[in-house]
């Protein structure tokens, strides 16, 4: 599982040199047929196209592999709290660039994900149409809409090569993490040459190795199934005057865009807020506050698990909720592409009521009453359970 | 014979003059350029460009392509002659000397002629026909996603109006075609469906024997459907065959490094993991 940050490496720098080159041939004023010149005059301008579209979602699968591997071995705990938190706020801007880079082929989903995403910040109350309109560039999604989003897609790839070096550098200051959970010891050479492996060559062949195996997966996603994560709507020119029947984001969104829609006016603590606040928060920007809440609970995890054991593998309790966790994940994904009616509604409202329990209830409680098993003293020793040393030596 | 029988049968039975399957139903017709190897096979091709110039380009246009993609390799596996002498049929507006001129291949195709009528160069990418189940999304693993199916569906769907339906109701009747107009009359006590499909804008073109081959391949609706639908895949898709040939390499040569750095992996790990 400590493979997935090589992933991300180079799946960013992929995206970086395949963006670079398709928007030498893009065109901000006839995006939809620009797009298709790509596709059919750019040498190799298909291949580019669809490594680029279908890197986006390698990039996010590789990315919560890589933050439940965190949640499931600890590895966000002292003293690797601002690892994580750098960490987090990569995803947020990886977010952030997948969104803009989906509205640039300028298809119908790309109009309509727009118009919905910045109708967010529409809903927070007073200045909410002054963002909204100053985001847009306009009264509504427009070309003038496009070139700034365009702008921006091609800047936070560059924001995020930043955040990833200090991503890097922090934990290159703290060590790596290990499934154990027990840290390094550094009371002199021998012992720490005893708990680690110099990163050449052993991981570096380790995570070339994985890399291959993702690759050849990555291969026969872009060669024989490049659709297959898209939707077919995008390759309708996109039409103000026409809405799709269902506006669905990009399958990497759905957990929160189910939190995001869970949150409507007939449930109780949407009601009851709407009253305490004088009816300023509103159902819509409830259900806002709650999406960028539950990625604020993920960040804020560090703090809020207070097991001294860092290892899920040292705790069983924990490990029951912490699938029920990735469950729950993939339930508000799944919540997330069906329509906005009963019984999915409810359903969401359920997924979300876990993931925030999870984070705000569960973890601060299972650090008191869980009884851990007791972690080994030394990687060493963990090392030699698994790969016992010769009885000869 | 069999068939026949069962098509009169299922004519009796009221399925309707096109007697496909369940109607609103889309059926998984087999193409010769579904899986990792499958190709376009360029005499459909060729006879669905000749179903579309005579049927569907009245109204619908293919703005994406240009007429020298038809000598494209992987495609129609027209010679350039062929092309050249295809485009010569074709007048194209010239806005530069403003006026018209004869077609040449670097032209594109005209885009529709009619307002309404959807370009059809990416029709089968931007319709789908397979779903589910309960949007997990493995149908469309399984089968594809469907367009050239929801075009020969579509092509096939036009069947006699439901009784339901008011007078003068506008369009035309089809089983597949779901975002266009449908009757109050047609919904039940709770504001559900009754029937599949709704109304569209464009009457029945197909209807079996509308063209017909050169090579004497069948032109009955279903057919001519199929053929259209590839060559709609093929303008969707012009560099499939190119993207699976290169796809192909792909997989072997990382196949091949894999096990290298798998054996290399192993090897070094082996004294630390004391195997060796």
């Amino acid at each position: 599982m400590w493979i997935w940050g090589i992933v991300l490496v180079f799946t960013l720098v992929m995206q970086i040199v395949t963006g670079v080159i398709l928007a030498m041939h893009y065109n901000v004023g006839d995006p939809f047929a620009s797009v298709e010149h790509i596709m059919r005059n750019v040498n190799g301008g298909w291949a580019l196209r669809y490594m680029h579209a279908n890197g986006a979602s390698l990039f996010f699968i590789a990315v919560y592999m890589h933050i439940f591997r965190g949640l499931y071995y600890g590895s966000y705990k002292s003293p690797r709290e601002v690892t994580w938190i750098i960490g987090m706020l990569i995803y947020v801007a990886m977010m952030a660039t997948g969104f803009l880079g989906y509205v640039l082929p300028w298809g119908q989903m790309s109009f309509w994900g727009a118009t919905v995403i910045t109708g967010l910040f529409g809903a927070i109350p007073g200045v909410g149409e002054s963002i909204q309109t100053w985001l847009l560039g306009g009264p509504s999604v427009s070309l003038a809409t496009l070139n700034r989003f365009f702008s921006l897609h091609y800047l936070l790839p560059f924001v995020i090569v930043g955040l990833v070096a200090l991503h890097i550098w922090a934990f290159h200051t703290t060590g790596n993490s290990n499934p154990a959970g027990v840290e390094v010891r550094r009371g002199s050479k021998e012992e720490v040459e005893k708990d680690t492996l110099p990163f050449w060559p052993y991981f570096v062949m380790k995570d070339l190795f994985a890399l291959a195996v993702i690759l050849i997966v990555f291969a026969v996603v872009v060669g024989f199934l490049p659709t297959y994560l898209g939707h077919p709507d995008n390759y309708i020119p996109a039409n103000p005057l026409v809405t799709p029947a269902h506006i669905v984001p990009e399958w990497y969104y759905l957990p929160f865009y189910a939190i995001l829609r869970a949150f409507t006016d007939d449930v109780w603590a949407v009601q009851l807020v709407s009253i305490l606040t004088g009816g300023i928060v509103t159902a819509k920007f409830f259900g806002v506050l709650a999406m960028f809440a539950a990625i604020f609970v993920m960040a804020l995890v560090p703090w809020l698990d207070t097991s001294k054991v860092k290892s899920g593998r040292y705790r069983p309790a924990f490990r029951f909720f912490f699938w029920l966790l990735a469950a729950d994940f993939m339930f508000l994904m799944w919540l997330g592409a069906m329509p906005a009616e009963e019984p999915y509604a409810s359903l969401s409202l359920l997924g979300t009521a876990y993931w925030f329990g999870y984070f705000l209830i569960i973890l601060p409680l299972l650090g008191v009453f869980e009884r851990p098993k007791a972690p080994p003293e030394t990687i060493e020793e963990d090392f030699d359970s698994h790969y016992p040393p010769k009885p000869a030596e | 014979m069999f068939k026949k029988i069962l098509l009169s049968v299922m004519l009796v039975a009221g399925f309707g003059s096109a007697a496909t399957a369940k109607p609103g139903a889309i059926e998984d017709v087999e193409f010769s350029f579904e899986g990792p190897f499958g190709r376009f096979d360029a005499f459909q091709l060729q006879r669905g460009l000749q179903v579309f110039t005579e049927s569907c380009a009245d109204c619908h246009g293919l703005q994406y392509l240009s007429y020298r993609n038809l000598a494209d390799e992987g495609g129609l596996g027209w010679t350039e002659d062929q092309m050249k002498a295809y485009t010569g049929q074709f007048e194209v507006f010239d806005a530069e000397n403003d006026k018209l001129r004869t077609a040449i291949p670097t032209d594109r195709f005209p885009s529709s002629q009619f307002e309404g009528a959807p370009d059809l160069t990416l029709i089968t990418k931007a319709r789908a026909g397979f779903s589910g189940p309960n949007g997990l999304g493995i149908n469309q693993l399984l089968k594809g996603m469907g367009g050239p199916e929801y075009v020969v569906a579509f092509l096939n769907g036009f069947v006699e109006a439901p009784e339901c339906t008011p007078e003068n109701f506008g369009g035309t009747y089809n089983t597949v075609f779901a975002p266009g107009a449908y009757p109050n009359e047609c919904l039940d006590e709770n504001d559900k469906r009754t029937i599949p499909g709704s109304w569209v804008g464009m009457p029945q073109i197909l209807f079996g024997e509308d063209v017909e081959f050169s090579d004497g391949s069948p032109n009955d609706i279903h057919n001519q459907a199929m053929d259209v639908a590839a060559f709609l895949m093929w303008t969707a898709e012009p560099k499939m065959t190119d993207r699976k040939k290169a796809a192909g390499v792909w997989v072997v040569f990382l196949t091949f490094l894999t096990v290298l750095l798998y054996l290399t992996n192993k090897k070094i790990w082996a004294k630390v993991k004391r195997k060796a």
